[in-house]
């Protein structure tokens, strides 16, 4: 039981960390850092670096969330269909 | 009908809306008065997350902000969207598994102490006081200039509003009337933005426009708006002002802030489960991307307008609205060049930040000034920021029924806010200083009664912020932020991830934090104002961002202070391992 609780936490936090690096890449990398640079490729009216930091790190943001509560479903459907066959 | 009617009847309507539910939704129990009994649907909890997050700033102030920024503007989209990431994914589900009903509450079980929990209640009033102010100004530019009532019957109107709802109905009644201000929010924003997205660059939707070409031209707008900012003397629109530091440290405490405030925290204990906390945060975050993804194309289309319409016009044949809003005083024009015609450029048109009107007309009209002319530069226009969004559909000459529903939507954005900040205040007041700490044998029916008179008196603190602003409230909005991400964010986040840390280590972690950015935001912005210039900065950071600092200083004190004392009881362990597990 208990090292099943482990396993579960040790799968979250692998799916944050993971989500978190793309939080950060497309907000502080894209957005912020890297956005200058980002600037010299253009689509549209749009620089690529003001448009990440205007409009794409918010759409991405929301795409972050609904991931992570599906992979969370998964994980959680998983867990209980194991300790359902234990019993 | 004129705009005035119209503004009325729509105000009129949204308000009578709002009492319905009200009454339709009164709290019976502490359950629905502090967490609406835990029973909000998902997309209901996230339209309610929304209006409570998107005050009468995001409304009326954030697209004029970022108008007159540029990409400086940036800070404010990415830092007030990307701290729902945060929250969703590190906050939200297992503050709402540990299932009680206000942040303080967490922090003084999982510390083990009544002594961290009144210094997140002390946090928590201050954090939210400072925000309400904001609301109620807010409250008061649409009343005096759509109603044209003065500021104090407005702030009274609304303040009887809100008190209606949220003293009656509690969390319940808030969260119902949430969802419908969303609607109406939502709307009388996403109305104007189209028409002017139309209007200028052919494309109904407003994100794609901003990005398009100008009617009737083969120029990109923002190309426009680089080489007209540019010839004007500003920086060019796309391009950034401030340091790269400062803008990755005020955006990081911007969203470390929001995932900390503990208004926006308490709304995921409405929800039935877990999973459905995971789901709401992603609702929320879509249903103000639909705001924060238009906000920066009504900037781009703002500036554009504002210079193409009163750039070189003379004063006397200058737009209506020009005129009104000088009425109001929150737009002032000197002649420094005496040619009667309107010239707008770079730099302080006047010297000191504000105008200050004397009772005399100029020669073709125009309120005059006592300030001086700053002669540094050749700009003759002062422009509050704040009018933007309630000018914007005036300047694009959009009919009177869109002016009168933006009228009604900022209203909405005000009011619900302040709602979900008394809610917090007035809860965090009864539950946890009553009935936690020094009346533990009240009877859960004193207690809702408690909930109520002091959510009475938090509106009525509110409402005379509102009628004698302080004058720094828009300094103080820095404050809210900063400390949220100094204190709220790293006593939540250990608390769920790091199980050693106890409660030595997170009152240290709380005070240290508390103090180091509370020193930096109150020297440079009241002590030494004249100081407050990037030279002297830490770092070159801007007390805007300084919060950031005051986060890492608080994870640093509260880690290691927490390994030289001795370990938390095996019951914060049992807890922790408790709000770990999904079901």
């Amino acid at each position: 039981m208990d090292k099943r609780n482990k396993e579960y936490w040790n799968s979250n936090l692998k799916i944050v960390s993971v989500l978190l690096i793309i939080w950060f890449l497309v907000s502080f990398g894209f957005g912020i850092l890297f956005s200058d640079f980002l600037d010299q490729i253009k689509i549209g009216g749009f620089k690529l670096g003001f448009w990440f930091a205007q409009q794409g790190s918010i759409y991405i943001f929301v795409i972050l969330i609904f991931v992570y509560v599906y992979l969370m479903q998964k994980l959680d459907k998983k867990i209980s269909q194991e300790e359902d066959s234990d019993q | 009908m004129s705009v005035q009617l119209l503004t009325y009847l729509f105000v009129g309507l949204s308000f009578a809306l709002y009492i319905g539910i009200a009454i339709w939704s009164k709290a019976q129990s502490t359950n629905d008065f502090y967490v609406a009994g835990k029973g909000v649907h998902p997309v209901a909890n996230g339209m309610a997350t929304a209006a409570d997050w998107m005050s009468a700033a995001s409304f009326l102030s954030m697209a004029g902000l970022i108008a007159f920024l540029g990409k400086d503007g940036s800070v404010y989209l990415m830092g007030w969207t990307g701290g729902y990431v945060l929250l969703a994914l590190l906050l939200a589900p297992y503050l709402r598994k540990f299932g009680k009903f206000t942040v303080p509450d967490f922090i003084g079980e999982r510390y083990y102490s009544s002594f961290a929990r009144k210094v997140a209640v002390l946090c928590l009033i201050f954090i939210s006081f400072t925000y309400i102010a904001g609301q109620m100004r807010g409250v008061g530019i649409v009343f005096s200039r759509f109603l044209e009532v003065d500021i104090e019957t407005g702030v009274i109107v609304g303040m009887a509003i809100v008190f209606f709802y949220a003293v009656l109905g509690g969390m319940k009644g808030i969260t119902y009337t949430q969802v419908a201000q969303y609607c109406v929010l939502i709307f009388a924003y996403l109305v104007p933005a189209i028409f002017i997205s139309i209007l200028m660059t052919g494309n109904a939707i407003p994100q794609i426009g901003f990005g398009s070409t100008l009617v009737d031209s083969s120029t990109f707008l923002l190309d426009k708006l680089d080489q007209v900012t540019l010839e004007l003397g500003f920086t060019e629109y796309t391009k950034n002002v401030k340091s790269n530091i400062d803008i990755f440290c005020i955006t990081a405490a911007l969203m470390f802030g929001t995932a900390g405030l503990p208004h926006v925290i308490v709304r995921f204990f409405t929800v039935p489960s877990v999973g459905d906390a995971r789901k709401s945060a992603g609702y929320a975050l879509i249903f103000i991307a639909l705001l924060y993804t238009t906000a920066p194309a009504v900037s781009a289309f703002a500036r554009m307008n504002l210079i193409d319409s009163i750039q070189d016009q003379s004063y006397s044949t200058a737009p209506k609205w020009f005129k009104n809003w000088e009425e109001i005083g929150l737009i002032a024009w000197q002649d420094k060049n005496d040619d009667g015609a309107i010239r707008y450029s770079s730099g302080n048109a006047l010297e000191g930040t504000k105008p200050k009107y004397s009772e005399n007309r100029g020669k073709h009209g125009e309120r005059l000034l006592e300030n001086n002319p700053n002669q540094d530069n050749s700009n003759e226009v002062y422009i509050d920021r704040d009018i933007i969004v309630l000018a914007n559909p005036e300047i694009a000459q959009l009919p009177g029924w869109v002016i009168a529903l933006v009228a009604a939507g900022g209203l909405a954005a005000a009011l619900s806010t302040a709602a979900g900040l008394l809610l917090v205040i007035s809860s965090s007041i009864s539950h946890d200083l009553l009935k936690k700490t020094y009346m533990p044998h009240i009877t859960e029916r004193l207690e809702l009664k408690y909930a109520r008179i002091s959510a009475a008196i938090a509106i009525g603190i509110a409402g005379v912020f509102g009628i004698y602003p302080p004058a720094f409230v828009a300094q103080v909005v820095a404050f809210a932020f900063g400390l949220a991400a100094a204190t709220f964010f790293p006593a939540l986040f250990l608390g769920i991830f790091y199980k050693r840390l106890n409660k030595e280590g997170a009152i240290a972690g709380m005070l240290g934090g508390l103090i180091f950015t509370a020193t930096y935001i109150i020297y440079f912005k009241f002590i030494n104002p004249s100081l407050n210039v990037e030279e002297y900065w830490l770092m070159s950071i801007s007390p805007e961002g300084i919060g950031s600092i005051g986060m890492l200083i608080n994870f640093v004190l509260a880690i290691t202070i927490s390994s030289l004392t001795k370990q938390p009881p095996k019951e914060v362990y049992d807890m922790v391992d408790m709000i770990r597990k999904p079901s």
